[in-house]
């Protein structure tokens, strides 16, 4: 089992056409995902790679492949469209990788899409994977990744490989592996992934790394402590970022006092889930907090 | 990215929001002049995109031209928190019967616009935040809708009893949210609004910053950018496509992705090194950007050692490792360098480097040793 994606995950691509879209398709299929179609306005009736037939609009995907989930690569000033598209037209997970979407757009976007049912992973997010299924949707690379019990939720990208490539390499394979994205406001927070991975039978436990900025890794903590039975180990990264400054991601910023990574340290270890002071002791705190899962 | 007061008060004005009359100089003469031309006291305040102006002495009361001139001739060329004032705003002094603050930021855990309004204005709203958290009366605005009249005339009414103030209170609260919506803005602020002797509501002071990844749809305000305010190494990241921040330390690094640039600096901290710098060189292999990243680390005479933390993913190492062999070719570097490339193809990437002797770590733990070691020696 895993969380998200599984084998009945059928992905339509939206912007199948652009350098990031194409390679990624390919990526995403060579590992095993079902991409069942792709969209690029105006290049509707095309085929991706000799097989994957190409819409002009993401209602056609669903209507003639059965797509079910979306991972969009369009670049910021379409991809709120992007996403409203694939919400409207019936599809119940979009993953968009595109960095740089204004907030006041995401700000109308969320309630557009909620009211239709649909869940958002992202913006400027790598995605989401499921090793044991052979899934991903989205950038990360599949190749350090393996099957396992453990559930990894993160706010970055290359920071979240540096954790799972140890993890692999210690023997701790991943149920899934998601990156919530690191803007201000995104679609699916700390609690979303935690409630699912606290539902899913082949997570045992989870490793939650965050980043300065904003309050989602505190409303974590207070979840965790009332409504998490599955261990749960923490990573914060920015200690040493000055405050106002944003640091590469747009939600990674402190400001007006709030946001800090003490206070997010803090606020997991008050509630008992063990912080890691470096990303190498990660692995290691997996281990003592789960003792049955080492191989 | 932060505009200075007196264009925050253009935008106030174009919205309908009453602001004092006023000019911006450059010269204590045209000071003189601009006071002169107002005919009543002035107020003279330096324009520099930081807070806690007054405090530091930039803002000076003065009750005709002469002695705004004065004022205007020793805020010019003060240095305020690192900054030099090149500009000041000359504008008419108000008689203050009450301050009240009204600001309007994205409240992140929400996810809508959130209006913050305190009957205790002129005070920085962090301080009342943390001193007297119940002075703040919070509004959530639904971003389809903007501030409804029955909202902001609730929020105004708690804020005055006098209710023909409370309508003009209300009206801009309405009008300060377009200016927040339309600028796309990050924080829109008044602080203090202020209500007059003679029953007048009227800001005199104004912050506006604007969201970032908007700034390509509001060109108008990119052109408000005062870069003098920033480190010019930030400048030149930001032209190259790379994302970087100056830090106080010594040792320079270079890193792609954002949150394991932030766990790197964290690391150097953690074994007793100082960061000298975030950079955050992105997915790509690109030489270019390797030798812009060394460029600007390099402008930083701070710098003693470069530590290069590469997690190859997508992007092969040995990909990183050729377009490293390609930027240090070109380039004459006499400060120690470490890389660390892990991921995809990292032996390949290993034997590639090995061409440059540059000294090679397996973790980056290891590489945050060595780098700190280097930076000592």
């Amino acid at each position: 089992m895993s969380i998200l994606i599984d084998e009945k995950t059928r992905v339509v691509v939206q912007g199948i056409t652009g350098r990031d879209g194409s390679f990624h398709a390919t990526q995403m299929m060579d590992y095993g995902t079902n991409v069942v179609a792709g969209v690029t306005p105006g290049k509707g009736g095309n085929l991706f790679a000799d097989k994957v037939p190409i819409y002009d609009s993401v209602g056609e995907a669903v209507k003639e492949a059965q797509a079910n989930t979306s991972v969009i690569y369009v670049r910021a000033p379409f991809a709120p469209d992007a996403i409203c598209e694939a919400a409207d037209a019936g599809i119940k997970l979009v993953v968009c990788i595109s960095e740089g979407i204004p907030v006041r757009d995401m700000a109308r976007v969320l309630p557009f899409i909620r009211e239709r049912g649909c869940r958002l992973v992202g913006p400027n997010c790598p995605g989401v994977i499921s090793p044991g299924a052979k899934v991903k949707v989205g950038i990360l690379p599949a190749s350090i990744f393996a099957d396992g019990p453990v559930g990894v939720v993160s706010r970055s990208g290359t920071l979240t490989y540096e954790v799972v490539f140890q993890l692999s390499n210690q023997g701790l394979g991943q149920s899934t592996c998601l990156g919530i994205g690191g803007d201000q406001l995104i679609g699916t927070n700390f609690i979303d992934a935690l409630t699912l991975f606290g539902e899913d039978p082949q997570t045992k436990a989870v490793v939650l790394i965050g980043e300065i900025g904003g309050t989602d890794e505190e409303e974590a903590a207070s979840f965790i402590a009332d409504k998490v039975d599955k261990p749960v180990v923490a990573f914060i990264a920015g200690q040493t970022a000055p405050p106002g400054k944003r640091m590469g991601h747009a939600g990674a910023i402190v400001s007006g006092g709030t946001g800090t990574a003490k206070e997010k340290i803090a606020a997991f270890e008050k509630v008992g889930v063990p912080v890691a002071k470096i990303p190498s002791e990660i692995t290691g705190l997996v281990k003592k907090a789960a003792p049955n899962l080492s191989p | 990215m932060k505009i200075h007061e007196y264009q925050a008060k253009e935008l106030f004005k174009q919205a309908g929001i009453p602001v004092p009359e006023g000019e911006v100089v450059e010269t204590p003469g045209a000071a003189y002049d601009a006071a002169k031309r107002i005919g009543k006291p002035v107020v003279v305040k330096a324009q520099v995109l930081v807070g806690g102006r007054g405090k530091a002495g930039g803002v000076k009361l003065a009750k005709d031209p002469d002695e705004a001139k004065e004022h205007a001739s020793s805020i010019l060329g003060m240095d305020i928190k690192g900054l030099k004032v090149d500009k000041v705003l000359v504008t008419e002094a108000v008689d203050i019967a009450t301050e009240i603050y009204i600001g309007m930021i994205m409240d992140r855990s929400c996810q809508k616009p959130l209006v913050m309004a305190s009957a205790e204005g002129g005070v920085e709203i962090e301080v009342v935040a943390k001193e007297n958290p119940e002075a703040i009366m919070r509004l959530h605005v639904d971003p389809l809708f903007g501030v409804q009249p029955f909202q902001s005339r609730g929020l105004a009414s708690k804020l005055n009893s006098d209710f023909n103030l409370v309508r003009q209170i209300a009206q801009i609260i309405e009008k300060l949210y377009t200016v927040y919506d339309r600028a796309d803005a990050s924080l829109a602020e008044i602080n203090p609004l202020v209500i007059t002797k003679d029953g007048r509501v009227v800001a005199i002071d104004a912050k506006v910053n604007i969201d970032d990844s908007a700034l390509y749809r509001q060109k108008k305000l990119e052109e408000l950018r005062d870069v003098s305010a920033e480190d010019p190494g930030e400048v030149k990241a930001r032209e190259a496509g790379l994302s970087f921040v100056k830090l106080e330390g010594n040792v320079g690094c270079i890193v792609n992705g954002a949150g394991l640039a932030m766990a790197t600096m964290d690391l150097i901290k953690t074994y007793g090194g100082e960061p000298a710098n975030f950079l955050d060189i992105g997915g790509s292999s690109n030489p270019e950007k390797v030798i812009a990243a060394l460029e600007i680390i390099l402008r930083d005479p701070n710098v003693k050692s470069i530590f290069i933390n590469i997690f190859g993913g997508i992007t092969r190492c040995d990909d990183v490792a050729k377009g490293l062999v390609t930027a240090f070719k070109q380039m004459n570097l006499n400060l120690p360098v470490i890389v660390r490339l892990t991921g995809t193809n990292e032996d390949i990437a290993r034997e590639i480097l090995a061409e440059l002797n540059l000294d090679t770590a397996a973790t980056m733990d290891d590489g945050v040793k060595r780098a700190i070691e280097l930076a000592r020696s």
